[in-house]
């Protein structure tokens, strides 16, 4: 993985110094609060409910086991003893105090991290496919271009107040699992006619209040051309995107609302001016990042023991959903999840992720993945010795078998947590994994999206799960709207609203309604979100909302 | 009391009279206009009547407002010869749509771009494209909600001169020009990215 040279670490430091000095002056009420706002924005803090939250950046997702350790002293110390996963692949502490965020961040800058640009409106964290590099389908691992448009990104002069918050996910591989269709830019890898690497470029996709599918502005970009295309179209978008109401400020309603040829001739005039410019990649560069992300000294000729243990249902069912087939053979790629019934989603202990990074020392290379799911990764990991994981893995809690299933729910922090929320989303993703306790069932129900987020703003990316919640608020109360058919990946798609909402206690039963009716129409091997698309809304709708069928 | 201007680094005084627009009854539709004049609204501000009730000194080196400039380009033709005339523009005001009128910038020995709240970034694409776009050299200045946190995003923007908002200190803002000493990407002062600049 990257490693900091002179020049990342002296640009850290001196954040450290700058954000201790911004700090030191609201406390000395040099600033007002509106002033420090920004400020503490650009950092990933905010003030809410019950302490600040400082949001701490793992970029695209790669940890280091020993940044793993130092994220759980930071958790003990400064926290309860636990942090949040977030879908953006970071990490969010709760408690910590203002005063003491500084000393967080000098804590973090020993290991080569920080919290720049993890909020505020501004370039944010680069995401990518958490199977980078490992994925049989890859066609070129996303992670240099993520790296190099990170340092191109951080603290960018002309970026530094857009309009709005933007967001950059890169995908490498056939199967989209970075969700660029749904990103303010989102860049797909290809090799093109020439066998020569480029990249199609989508823009103006989001979720948020007004969920939008991203428009493609260019089919084939030439891969050193990448950062002044990314700057032409950021440039149009700070001039020209709305700054005087805060929803309607993404640069996806730019897009639609100059239509998106109007829109990519601005970008392309732009583009003229910069292009072969100063900034234009060279294949040096392209080299040099690349190399930190060579292939680790896989073992070759691994012998399976994975037969001796195929009578062990548990650990049957963690192999079938939790690992993942690598490119090599003799290894998988292995999910811990962070979704075990009790627990808020993502949220995980001190000691887990200081077991999480001992298993990594020991069984993977000692490094972890962060998934935009909210769960964690050792992506390289020998088949004799999955049984041997499992075990261990086991004693954490981390290996509840159901990743990509019902109970796999992704879930922002909501109402417990957020000041913007309308609604608690914990607390249902409890009752909901309470409900469905039963693994049987669970793997039988199969693959399925449950994503839920407490406001419009969609941290927990509803609109794009096969079953998505939204928290809404009917005056003063909270209540719960239901969409069906949402999809993520190369066939990304808007759930719709099935009807009228729900309070909280209804919701575990609406979504057993559901699923009835799914299990009562789906052909053999036929997924949730096929059997959705073949019946459609009508179905469900008819099973939740009439009373006389209820009673038939 | 000292100055609030920042030049090249240093604090000096500031020899340049900034003319106002002149206020008329449109200031109730200045207040809308502000905020929805982005493109898309075609909203115009300042109004032809403002323009032509702005009155400026006959003499001496003035900061006009760029649409007052355009009204009476003709009669100051002599005092911009003598340098003595500067434009200055809000950030919702698009220059490339004068450009053919106003002619070569660099007869202009200031051109400034007023920011009417911290958050408004705008102002950094501007200055990138006055430098870059439109190859302009000389003095480059940034004053409104100027503060000490935007200061090195304007300098690496394009910007070389400061007018801290009244309130502030100029002397502590100035600090904050060396907050970063290797920036990564390359930018309108350092144009190259630290890859190139430095050997990694
Ligand atoms: S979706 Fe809304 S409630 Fe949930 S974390 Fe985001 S802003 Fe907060």
């Amino acid at each position: 993985m990257y490693k900091y040279d002179h020049i990342d670490r002296k640009i850290v430091n001196e954040r450290v110094n700058q954000y201790q000095n911004q700090l030191d002056r609201y406390l000395n009420k040099e600033l007002s609060d509106e002033e420090f706002r920004p400020l503490r924005l650009q950092n990933g803090l905010y003030i809410q409910r019950h302490a600040p939250m400082l949001r701490v950046a793992i970029p695209y997702g790669l940890l280091s086991s020993n940044q793993l350790y130092k994220l759980a002293d930071i958790a003990d110390k400064y926290d309860r003893g636990y942090g949040h996963f977030s879908t953006r692949q970071n990490i969010q502490f709760n408690w910590p105090k203002l005063e003491e965020t500084p000393d967080i961040l000098r804590t973090l800058a020993e290991v080569e991290m920080h919290a720049i640009q993890t909020s505020g409106n501004c370039i944010r964290n680069i995401t990518t496919d958490q199977f980078a590099g490992v994925t049989h389908d890859e066609i070129i691992d996303p992670r240099h271009v993520a790296e190099i448009i990170r340092q191109w990104s951080t603290f960018h002069p002309e970026f530094a107040l857009l309009p709005r918050k933007f967001k950059i996910a890169i995908t490498g591989s056939k199967k989209d699992r970075a969700l660029v269709q749904c990103h303010d830019i989102g860049l797909e890898f290809f090799i093109n006619k020439n066998k020569k690497m480029a990249i199609k470029v989508w823009v103006g996709g989001g979720l948020g209040r007004t969920p939008i599918i991203g428009s493609i502005i260019k089919n084939e970009l030439e891969w050193k051309h990448i950062l002044t295309y990314c700057e032409a179209i950021l440039r149009i978008y700070n001039l020209y995107g709305r700054r005087d109401n805060m929803y309607k400020a993404r640069i996806k309603i730019l897009v639609k609302s100059l239509g998106i040829e109007e829109f990519k001739k601005l970008v392309e005039d732009e583009w003229q001016y910069i292009k072969d410019g100063p900034n234009t990649l060279n294949i040096e560069e392209l080299n040099r990042i690349g190399k930190f992300f060579s292939e680790p000294n896989y073992k070759k000729n691994i012998k399976s023991n994975l037969n001796d243990h195929k009578n062990e249902k548990a650990f049957g069912q963690w192999l079938s959903k939790c690992t993942n087939t690598h490119k090599n053979k003799g290894y998988r790629a292995v999910t811990f999840s962070l979704k075990e019934t009790g627990r808020a989603p993502g949220d995980a202990s001190s000691s887990q992720m200081r077991a999480v990074a001992d298993l990594s020392n020991v069984y993977s290379f000692g490094e972890i993945r962060v998934s935009h799911e909210q769960n964690l990764i050792l992506a390289d990991v020998q088949e004799d010795k999955l049984y041997e994981l499992w075990v261990k893995a086991k004693e954490h809690h981390l290996v509840t078998p159901n990743i990509g299933l019902l109970t796999d729910i992704i879930c922002c922090p909501g109402g417990d947590f957020c000041s913007l929320a309308n609604a608690k989303s914990i607390p249902i993703a409890q009752s909901i994994q309470d409900l469905f306790d039963d693994m049987d069932y669970l793997h039988d129900i199969g693959d399925l999206n449950l994503n839920i987020s407490g406001c419009m703003n969609a941290c927990g990316h509803h609109h794009v799960g096969h079953i998505g919640i939204l928290g809404i608020d009917k005056s003063g109360s909270e209540w719960y709207q239901v969409t069906l058919g949402g999809n993520q990946g190369n066939f990304a798609s808007i759930g719709k609203i099935i009807g009228p909402s729900f309070s909280a206690e209804e919701m575990p039963f609406i979504i057993k309604k559901i699923i009835e009716v799914y299990l009562k129409h789906r052909n053999e091997e036929e997924i949730f979100i096929d059997c959705f698309s073949r019946i459609g809304l009508e179905p469900f709708k008819n099973h939740i909302y009439s009373k006389a069928k209820e009673v038939e | 009391m000292t100055s609030q201007l920042i030049r090249d680094k240093k604090i000096i005084e500031n020899d340049w009279i900034t003319t106002e627009l002149a206020i008329v009854d449109e200031i109730v539709k200045k207040q809308a206009g502000k905020v929805v004049a982005f493109k898309l609204s075609g909203e115009d501000y300042p109004g032809t009547e403002q323009v032509s009730k702005t009155t400026y000194r006959r003499k001496g080196k003035i900061l006009l407002p760029l649409k007052v400039f355009l009204l009476h380009q003709n009669e100051l033709k002599e005092r911009l010869a003598n340098k003595e005339i500067g434009i200055w523009l809000y950030t919702h005001e698009e220059i490339h749509n004068f450009i053919e009128t106003l002619g070569d910038l660099n007869q202009f020995p200031i051109i400034a771009i007023c920011v009417g709240k911290f958050a408004d970034g705008r102002i950094f694409s501007i200055g990138n494209q006055l430098r870059n776009k439109y190859s302009y050299k000389n003095e480059l200045r940034a004053f409104g909600d100027v503060l000490r946190d935007q200061i090195f995003f304007l300098k690496r923007s394009g910007f070389n001169s400061f007018l801290i908002r009244k309130d502030r200190d100029a002397k502590d803002a100035i600090k904050s020009l060396d907050d970063f000493s290797d920036p990564y990407q390359g930018a309108s002062d350092i144009s190259e990215p630290v890859w190139k600049r430095i050997k990694r």
